[in-house]
């Protein structure tokens, strides 16, 4: 045993850093905060050798290690582990002992630890949002450094809502808010504050943070900003909010004390010694390398070069040209084209958030070649596509606007004609599509997850230190690949994470990474079977795919040689120009370039007043004439008239909200408008204004009144109409209302189109949660019991049962009312039922497409879908739902699953009925978390492919963005509107 | 072989199958199982027990079905289409096992998703027999009698008395391996056992039991003080080694006694809730009695073994079900039934009462029930038990065992501390 020592050592090792303390006694002698890169061992031996050679002059010491990467290096050093979490309630325990809340944010871990009243820990399990590390990448998305980043944070004037549940959702809020040029001020202050609120409802999960609150961590330590927006939304003061010194040594300090009180001292020597002899371990799983040699790699070369596109000198062309360009969400690319389709000009560049800077300048360059050539050349047409569609059509005054979709189709049409797959990766989507019969048959993006995508190589790649292409090509001859499976970016974090623990190189990560973008598209996107899911002619396109590694592993995985363009980043805009040159007859409205010179450019933010969707609105004007709004969920500043007048989502809505109209003499009962609430509104509005009872809904959702329960949330992975409840219960318990009626339901009514007539479980259990996890006030009375409507005799039994137990009232009272409610429900459904006649009757008449949204009764709460029906309907086209449509239906549909859920089974019902209709296509829209639709979803597309109908999946969560819907929803009308002039 | 189909299109496990094909069957609770399929070979079955655990069972499974399926069926589907394509088994001759529960959740959906996944892998013609109380898909080669769902209610109570009282004898165990090699020799004696086609009877049970728990105690054990972990969850994650990464191996090379609830209470809830259906929501009075019946003779045989471990002294004994049920009332009506219900928020309050305060809980990521029974509940358990120390683990394809053991060990170091500090007092 060695002798006693007055040293101890705290070594943290988190994700991206590792973190040193030496104590001699109480003092700190040392201390040191670094990058590892990713080589922790080699870092940790430099470390130490140099604190064992100076400090400690080989002096024993006590030592422990900690940190989410920590646990490797203490195995193969043979030092303790001490979890960080527990290390740092030991540093606070000794130097801050008044503490009741410590909130820690890391590169990539948040915690909040709960030390007065019942201790407890939380931390990211398998989120990662709201951490340092999603702060450096909106730092990246938006082109300015972290400094910069907090320092315009302070100075805001408004805040976006941005999805705090997921950095990846919180991202796709983001960028179409750069592409609209909202203010860096807001973004970055609303960016601290969706990290606030991930922070409150992800962790907290239903525990109030109260008391003295200690922040920790690198994030807390460095962004003003951040702790700013935190202290605000826990209302906290000055003395309640502690900032340690040394905060981002705290948890080394942890480890330090663990060391000293747990441990005995050991030498440094023997550490660095077992650290240096430690092999590699064998335990983690390789694939077969990309290319086995250098001449396998010049063969795959020379088959993709193959493919020739014509060029000519802007110089010596003269005639017409046409202007295509892609605004992605993290690049901008610009192509001009000659008549014979050769390209004049092309850039490829990131938009840095500065998407109108980049456009005029290149526009300025491409006029400036012109006329120095003798204004030889006209733009005779133009065309835009991307995220930044209707702010660049608008601004420079371009003739079309296209969705992606039928921009990739027109160029990979254009080099082959019988392509039946495309996959294109860019930035942050994946979008394939599959064509039939010279038609985009069906869609695939990926849904709110941007893990298989351009950015997160290049968020990687940056992180370890090179630019994206770099980082991909040392992964072209790695010996033996990572298998980093194929999920989320958190998920993927982790592995790579764990992945480095085992020992693998840079090149092998590099390489794993590139698979696993590939498998991320395969299956989870496309979810293919097998080569023959995909076309025989597949065209890939994409920034992405430029990487030689990436596009190796996609033919390696599916199998089938594909092919790639030289242009493949410039697809979409080469597609525009194409379309441009294709479709103009008249003179093109493009910016010239004496406009161009003056153009001038400013934006504000503000909010509409004119419906109670209260829409934040971004204005941006261009000096002359050109205005552009965005933010806003209708249609209404888009130029678009608003002549359908079915809306079935609407019509729904207006109709329950409005039900509730007596006054009562028993007193005031208050109903949820959530989940199950919603269907059977009428059922029980009737029911309990028959007793005598004023019914108060709760008021209409809002993200307000979300944000407002947000802190009971128990589970952060259920769906959001579930998260809604705690957000409606709550503005129930605000009204001054006697009692507060949610029962917990395990059946719904039985309708015979399945095999049983369940709620889901969320939906049938919902109400426990709330009794768990929710205070009332002592004067209001939470009515959850267990009930069932399906059988009116039962009912009446039951409910005079349960009923009596809350107030006094007779069993001829609750016959009287059973009779009503039944009744009422019954009216409820005819009258939605003869809605749908009317609504396809005037579209038969008034050849209008009709949509049906496939969805739950509780999808028409504006909140949760976002108002895709007032989308729908700018788009011209009858919105009804799948709920109203299988109302008119008294048949089973034969599925390949159980079909056992009442709601649910409406939905084959939909499907099956589509398919007799010509105008009619439906939209299955899907909540975030949904686990029976990962059943239902497939059903559905089967039922209505075998019927040759178009099947359309939107993929919904708090997120408010329509972006991708209306991809989707173009997408689908312009491929309807293909199928029809077929 | 022409392959049958009934009316629906389903393909039948005929007579002739039995003598000629191989059933694979998942593995779920390894001691469980492996009785359960020496009754079925003893009954002319020509049976495997699926042990295997390879990366390819997770790609088979992300291939086969919807992504966001949950995560148990994943594996299983994953498991059985790697084993077909293993070529270890033909898959001409080979038909699948697999049981049915039924109910509200995603779960009761497992045997059609399989088999749209053996027909997008390329083996519709594989038969799938169901294995269920309900009556549900019949099939000629395969037939519950009432003696066989005897033996397999017994085979269910002999693995959760052998699993109980490995769990609480091999942390102490002086000579490492003795008490895995005392259940290895119970399930061997207990198989045999089954070939005289009695060991089921309630005196052959309650003598085996003794003998059981006498075999047991005699091991030497050395009783140092040690952390108490138990494990509660959706079933699959729960059991399956498979699906939580070895979790109750890792507590144990981590130093903890593990407690895992055994599986007549599951078996007994499923019961009870028909009959809380029919007091809460109305339906037949002679179901009702059916069902009260077969409860009755559920908890008679769970108290003969509840007895035997009490008359050792030397054992913690599980509590009878109506005990369990009674002491979660004031936390979740008995009408939360789907998953596994109200059952599982009183397995947790049950682990707390026995003093086990530290509770892994574990879960398919997103998984339907779970967010009520699991994590819903755990504000209120920690509300009115201070010191229950609880941590819910997600499990799913791309969870890394890294992330997942990292928040173990958190949950362990507050129960080492507070192991350490009970220590001092005493």
């Amino acid at each position: 045993m060695l002798k006693d020592t007055n040293f101890k050592i705290g070594l943290d090792v988190g994700s991206t850093t590792i973190k040193c303390v030496v104590f001699k006694e109480q003092n700190i002698i040392f201390k040191s905060y670094e990058r590892h890169k990713a080589m922790i061992k080699e870092k940790a031996i430099e470390l130490l050798s140099y604190i064992n050679k100076n400090i400690l002059k080989n002096a024993p010491a006590y030592i422990s290690v900690t940190g989410s990467s920590g646990l490797g290096l203490s195995q193969d050093a043979n030092i303790k582990f001490v979890q960080e979490v527990y290390a740092t309630k030991i540093a606070a325990r000794k130097y801050y002992p008044n503490v009741d809340v410590i909130i820690e944010l890391g590169g990539e871990d948040a915690k909040i630890l709960f030390l007065s009243g019942a201790p407890e820990v939380r931390m990211n399990g398998s989120c990662a949002g709201g951490t340092g590390a999603f702060i450096d990448q909106m730092a990246v998305l938006l082109g300015i450094g972290l400094e910069e980043f907090d320092e315009l944070s302070l100075n805001y004037d408004k805040l976006y809502t941005i999805a705090s549940r997921c950095g990846v959702f919180a991202k796709s809020d983001i960028q179409p808010l750069i592409n609209q040029c909202a203010r860096k001020n807001d973004l970055t202050a609303s960016i601290f504050q969706a990290v606030v609120n991930q922070t409150i409802s992800g962790l907290a999960q239903g525990r109030e943070i109260k008391g003295r609150v200690m922040f920790l961590g690198g994030p807390l330590t460095f962004f003003k900003g951040l702790r700013e927006r935190f202290m605000a939304s826990l209302k906290l003061s000055e003395k309640d909010a502690i900032f340690p010194e040394n905060s981002q040594y705290f948890v080394a300090l942890g480890a330090a004390e663990y060391a000293f009180e747990t441990e005995i001292p050991t030498s440094l020597s023997s550490i660095i010694k077992s650290l240096k002899t430690q092999k590699k371990s064998d335990g983690k799983l390789t694939l077969p390398p990309l290319f086995n040699s250098e001449s396998e790699y010049e063969e795959f070369l020379s088959r993709q070069n193959k493919i020739i596109v014509n060029f000519a000198d802007i110089s010596d062309y003269s005639g017409n040209a046409y202007l295509g360009i892609d605004a992605g969400s993290t690049t901008i690319k610009i192509v001009l084209i000659s008549e014979k389709n050769e390209i004049l000009y092309s850039k490829y560049l990131s938009n840095g958030g500065e998407v109108l800077n980049i456009v005029i300048e290149s526009l300025k360059e491409i006029y400036e070649k012109i006329s120095s050539n003798g204004n030889k050349i006209k733009i005779a047409g133009s065309a835009v596509t991307g995220y930044g569609e209707d702010l660049i059509k608008s601004a420079f005054s371009l003739d079309y606007g296209i969705v992606e979709t039928v921009a990739h189709f027109t160029s990979a049409r254009y080099f082959l004609p019988n392509v039946d797959f495309i996959i294109d990766i860019g930035g942050q989507d994946i979008k394939c599509f599959k064509l039939k019969m010279g038609a985009i048959d069906s869609i695939m993006l990926n849904e709110a997850c941007s893990s298989g995508c351009g950015s997160f190589l290049e968020t990687f790649a940056t992180a370890l230190g090179y630019t994206a292409p770099e980082f991909a090509k040392k992964g072209l001859f790695a010996k033996s690949p990572v298998d980093l499976g194929s999920r989320c970016t958190v998920f993927m974090n982790s592995s790579v994470k764990q992945a480095q623990k085992e020992g693998a190189t840079i090149e092998d990560i590099s390489a794993g990474l590139s698979i696993s973008i590939v498998k991320n598209a395969i299956y989870k996107v496309i979810r293919a079977q097998s080569p023959d899911d995909l076309g025989t002619n597949v065209v890939v396109q994409g920034g992405t795919f430029l990487n030689d590694a990436v596009l190796r592993a996609f033919e390696r995985e599916i199998g089938v040689n594909v092919i790639r363009t030289p242009i493949s980043g410039l697809m979409g805009a080469y597609g525009c120009a194409l379309y441009a040159k294709d479709n103009i007859s008249k003179p093109s409205s493009t910016i010239t370039s004496e406009v161009l010179e003056q153009f001038s450019h400013s934006v504000k933010s503000t909010t509409c007043k004119n419906c109670p969707n209260n829409c934040r609105l971004t204005i941006n004007n261009f000096g002359n004439k050109n205005i552009f709004i965005s933010g806003n969920k209708c249609n209404k500043y888009n130029n678009v008239s608003n002549s359908i007048k079915y809306n079935m989502i609407e019509y729904t809505y207006n109709k329950l909200v409005n039900l509730p109209s007596n006054k009562g003499s028993r007193g005031k009962i208050g109903i949820p408008m959530v989940l199950n609430m919603f269907e059977n509104l009428p059922f029980w509005v009737a029911f309990f204004e028959s007793l005598n009872f004023e019914v108060v809904i709760s008021p209409r959702s809002s993200r307000k009144l979300y944000i407002n329960g947000q802190h009971t949330i128990p589970s952060d992975t259920v769906c959001y109409p579930a998260k809604l409840v705690h957000g409606h219960i709550n503005a129930l318990m605000n009204k001054n209302v006697d009692l507060i009626f949610y029962p917990c339901m395990t059946y719904n009514f039985d309708e015979h189109f399945g095999d049983n007539n369940y709620n889901c479980p969320v939906v049938a259990y919902y109400p426990e949660i709330i009794k768990s996890n929710m205070t009332f006030n002592k004067n209001q009375t939470f009515i959850m019991d267990y009930i069932g409507i399906d059988k009116p005799k039962y009912f009446e039994k039951f409910a005079f049962k349960i009923f009596s137990k809350y107030f006094d009232v007779e069993k001829k009272e609750i016959k009287f009312a059973t009779n009503k409610a039944y009744s009422a429900y019954k009216k409820y459904k005819q009258d939605l039922k003869n809605y749908t006649s009317e609504a396809i009757n005037y579209a038969n008449q008034n050849n209008k497409q009709i949509i049906v949204l496939a969805c739950r009764p509780y999808h028409i709460d504006p909140e949760i879908n976002h108002g895709i029906d007032r989308l729908l309907s700018s788009y011209d086209t009858v919105v009804l739902t799948s709920d109203a449509i299988s109302y008119q239906a008294n048949y089973k549909v034969k599925t390949n699953v159980l079909n056992q859920w009442t709601y649910h089974a409406r939905l084959y019902i939909a499907a099956k009925e589509i398919t007799k209709h010509k105008n009619m296509n439906l939209i299955q829209l899907v909540s975030f978390g949904c686990g029976v639709d990962a059943i239902t979803t497939d059903e559905v597309r089967d039922i209505l492919e075998q019927n040759n109908k178009l099947y359309t999946q939107i993929k919904i969560d708090e997120i408010n963005n329509l972006g991708a819907t209306k991809i989707r929803i173009r997408s689908l009308l312009a491929a309807i509107e293909e199928r029809n002039n077929y | 072989m022409s392959v049958n189909y009934d009316k629906s299109g389903r393909v039948i496990f005929t007579r002739q199958m039995k003598k000629t094909y191989k059933l694979l069957i998942p593995n779920m609770l390894p001691i469980h199982f492996e009785l359960i399929k020496n009754i079925l070979q003893q009954r002319g079955y020509n049976c495997d027990l699926l042990q295997s655990s390879n990366e390819n069972i997770v790609k088979m499974g992300l291939q086969n079905v919807h992504n966001d399926t949950c995560y148990p069926c994943l594996l299983v589907v994953g498991q059985f289409i790697d084993a077909l394509k293993s070529g270890k088994y033909d898959p001409n001759k080979t038909a699948l096992f697999i049981t049915q529960t039924g109910g509200g959740c995603r779960a009761s959906n497992y045997i059609h998703l399989l088999r749209k996944a053996l027909k997008k892998a390329g083996y519709p013609h594989v038969p799938v027999v169901s294995v269920n109380l309900a009556g549900l898909e019949k099939n000629p080669g395969f037939k519950m009698s009432l003696s066989l769902i005897k033996k397999f209610i017994s085979a269910l109570i002999y693995g959760d008395i052998l699993m109980l009282l490995e769990n609480q004898t091999k942390p102490y165990e002086i000579t490492k391996g003795t008490a895995e090699k005392t259940t290895n020799q119970w399930v061997k004696k207990l198989s045999y056992q089954y070939k005289n086609s009695n060991s089921f009877g309630k005196r052959i049970m309650t003598q085996n039991f003794k003998n059981i728990v006498d075999d047991y105690a005699k091991i030497q054990i050395n009783k140092t003080p040690k952390i108490k972990v138990g494990i509660v969850g959706e079933i699959y994650v729960k059991y399956s080694p498979l699906a939580n990464n070895n979790l109750s191996a890792f507590l144990q090379s981590e130093n903890a006694e593990v407690f895992i609830p055994g599986i007549m209470d599951f078996i007994i809830f499923k019961v009870d809730n028909r009959i809380v259906d029919i007091d809460i929501y109305g339906g037949s009075k002679i179901k009702r009695l059916i069902c009260c019946k077969f409860k009755q003779y559920l908890e008679s045989i769970q108290n003969i073994f509840i007895d035997a471990i009490k008359k050792s002294n030397k054992f913690s004994p599980p509590k009878p079900f109506e005990t369990i049920k009674k002491n979660v009332k004031p936390y979740i009506g008995y009408g939360a039934k789907m998953g596994e219900g109200w059952l599982l928020t009183a397995e947790m309050i049950e682990l707390i009462n026995d003093g086990v305060e530290n509770i892994v809980c574990t879960q398919p990521f997103g998984c339907l029930p779970n967010h009520i029974v699991g994590k819903g509940m755990i504000r209120q358990i920690t509300n009115k038990n201070p010191m229950a120390n609880i941590v819910c683990v997600d499990y799913d394809p791309g969870a890394t065992k890294v992330n997942q053991e990292n928040r173990i060990k958190l949950m362990l170091a507050t129960a080492k501390e507070r192991l350490d500090k009970n220590n001092n007092i005493h």
